[in-house]
């Protein structure tokens, strides 16, 4: 009998550093999947944030280069420019692409820059210890917010597909979620289409996925879940929002 | 080849490109634009790479990035420019990428002025950046020497692995001068499969290269920075120039100066060579490595009664004359920044007084 289910290729074999109930390990295992699916590990090169997922060059088996906080947009960029066959991704959370990293990446998907990135948004800034993000919803408590978020005081929470999806240059902009296996089913639809994108040197891609954090948030797993669908999805509405020659 | 008169900015744009470096990533400011206009139109005509990036923090980790890939890659800025690449120049030396930044120097602090300046000295030579690294700073004194430094600075980049800085000023970069750009100083790229992310496929390997500067490991870190520092001490051992000035007669005092200061001084000694008064001069070339050795020397002579560091800038070479000299001769500084270059005059005026 042949094997029906194996660890994707460009992941590596090491223990990852996730809390239990955490979604990054599902979006390292789609991109993974998408890579392998794509045969291009071998001409690959992610790019690791700061946040949580600082140390996803030690979870990928591909090239990889680790950025400062909010600037792998540019290093892609970098990388893109001078070696268009390079296959480049960046994997940002919230912290990293929407407040500290919100010049480089609207000014890299304006130029269309063709790399794809992956935003990972949980509301929350987690490897820093639960603080205040700019994608924290009204009211969601954090250590930064102890009263939770007061938007008189800090603004709304930014959604990044729409502002970005604003720009006249062509993208393909989607956001997806990891909360039940339809979503992450759709996630890997969307990433992959990402991926082929780029492959097909057609133009910036970004692909947002709403995720949990259940540490961070003081819930159970599956609270968190609950509260993602709940409370982030009615804000963060799923969907492709942009397509190369679709119209808007 | 034959001469050409070229403004120093535009030189340095012509002088990375014959050096084989093909990719530039810049962010327009005064007074050093030129050289981004100058590839703007040159590099598309050697299927080079040109972007302007939109903003200097950007601009350094698009630097990053492309050295990451192993490619020979070159910004140009001026001081406060570079104050917001220096993050990423710290990043790059914690990674290990060779990368070349030329800071065409403009008064400060702050927005402070666009004439000539001397002053980011110490941003240049002591950090700039956070954390323990250092560059190799080279500081021309004109044309010429602009283009054969931006030619050495990618081989030594590659040989070190680390940011390489070109440190001229407003002067160097807006001046004509007669140039030719040499032959001899292209050096082939060296090989970079063992760190850069060039991919697997292409290394024909299947072991991934990750560049990065992060070691949560105390000890792993501590040993980084080890290794940091035997490429700087190797750096003191290899890379020191410096142009000895009227150095071999008895003279009566010793002038330390660099790029276009040196060359004030350089007339000033002149003329008051013609009035029988010997006055000698050590010109770092390097910043860092800093010519501690030559200065000390210099400064032993029998004659010589006092050093002098004269700087576009209010004290900051002088640190290291100090340091050089090592209590030998009493050590002063003279200088004047805000754009305006002492006058030889002035620094006759200044010299005289000191003996």
């Amino acid at each position: 009998m042949g094997k029906t289910f194996s660890k994707p290729e460009a992941l590596s074999d090491a223990h990852t550093h996730y809390c239990p109930g955490c979604t990054h390990g599902i979006a390292h295992r789609l991109v993974a999947e998408v890579i392998d699916e794509l045969g291009i590990r071998g001409r690959t090169v992610g790019i690791a944030p700061v946040g949580c997922a600082v140390m996803a060059y030690n979870y990928f088996d591909c090239d990889f280069q680790e950025a400062a906080h909010g600037r792998a947009p540019a290093m892609a960029t970098g990388m893109k420019r001078v070696r268009p066959d390079l296959m480049v991704f960046t994997y940002q959370g919230d912290g990293d692409l929407a407040s500290i990293g919100m010049g480089e990446i609207v000014h890299a998907a304006n130029r269309g820059e063709k790399f794809t990135t992956i935003f990972i948004n949980n509301a929350i800034y987690g490897m820093t210890g639960g603080q205040m993000a700019p994608t924290t919803m009204p009211g969601q408590r954090a250590t930064t917010a102890p009263r939770g978020r007061d938007v008189e005081d800090t603004g709304m929470p930014i959604r990044m597909c729409e502002l970005l999806s604003s720009l006249a240059t062509p993208a393909y902009i989607a956001r997806q979620a990891l909360i039940t296996p339809k979503h992450v089913n759709k996630a890997k639809k969307s990433i992959k289409r990402a991926f082929e994108y780029q492959v097909a040197h057609k133009c910036f891609t970004f692909v947002e996925l709403v995720s949990t954090c259940p540490t961070n948030w003081g819930m159970t797993p599956l609270d968190a879940l609950k509260w993602a669908e709940d409370t982030l999805i009615p804000y963060y509405p799923l969907g492709e929002f942009k397509q190369p020659g679709k119209p808007e | 080849m034959a001469k050409v008169l070229m403004k120093g900015n535009e030189a340095i744009g012509e002088a990375a490109i014959r050096a084989g470096c093909l990719n530039y990533f810049a962010y327009p400011i005064t007074p050093q634009s030129e050289v981004a206009e100058y590839l703007a139109k040159r590099l598309p005509e050697v299927n080079g790479v040109f972007l302007q990036g939109e903003s200097e923090v950007a601009v350094g980790y698009m630097i990053f990035g492309a050295a990451a890939c192993g490619e020979r890659v070159m910004t140009t800025s001026s001081s406060p420019g570079v104050s917001l690449m220096s993050e990423a120049i710290s990043y790059i030396a914690g990674a290990r990428c060779p990368a070349v930044f030329v800071n065409i120097v403009r008064g400060g602090p702050g927005l402070g002025g666009i004439l000539p300046s001397q002053g980011d000295y110490f941003q240049a030579t002591k950090g700039g950046g956070h954390g323990d690294y250092h560059m190799l700073v080279m500081a021309p004194d004109g044309v010429q020497e602009a283009v054969e430094m931006t030619m050495r600075a990618f081989p030594l980049a590659e040989k070190y692995r680390g940011p390489v800085m070109i440190m001229g000023d407003g002067l160097i970069g807006q001046m004509m001068e007669p140039v030719e750009f040499p032959d001899n100083l292209y050096t082939p790229p060296t090989n970079k499969d063992e760190w850069a992310t060039t991919g697997m496929d292409r290394r024909n390997s299947r072991k991934k290269n990750i560049v990065k500067s992060l070691y949560l490991d105390p000890a792993i870190l501590n040993s980084h920075n080890m290794l940091l520092k035997s490429q700087y001490d190797q750096m003191k051992r290899e890379e020191v120039r410096f142009e000895p000035y009227n150095i071999d007669g008895e003279y009566k005092a010793l002038v330390v100066s660099y790029g276009t200061m040196s060359r004030v001084c350089k007339t000033a000694i002149d003329n008051m060579k013609t009035e029988g008064f010997e006055v000698a001069m050590i010109r770092p070339q390097t910043l860092f490595p800093f010519p501690e050795k030559a200065i000390h020397e210099a400064a032993a002579k029998e004659s010589c009664q006092c050093v002098v560091s004269i700087e576009m800038s209010m004290g900051q070479m002088v640190e290291d004359v100090d340091r050089s000299v090592k209590g030998q001769k009493p050590v002063t500084w003279f200088g004047q920044c805000g754009g305006e270059v002492p006058t030889p005059e002035a620094v006759m005026e200044h010299v005289r007084s000191l003996v």
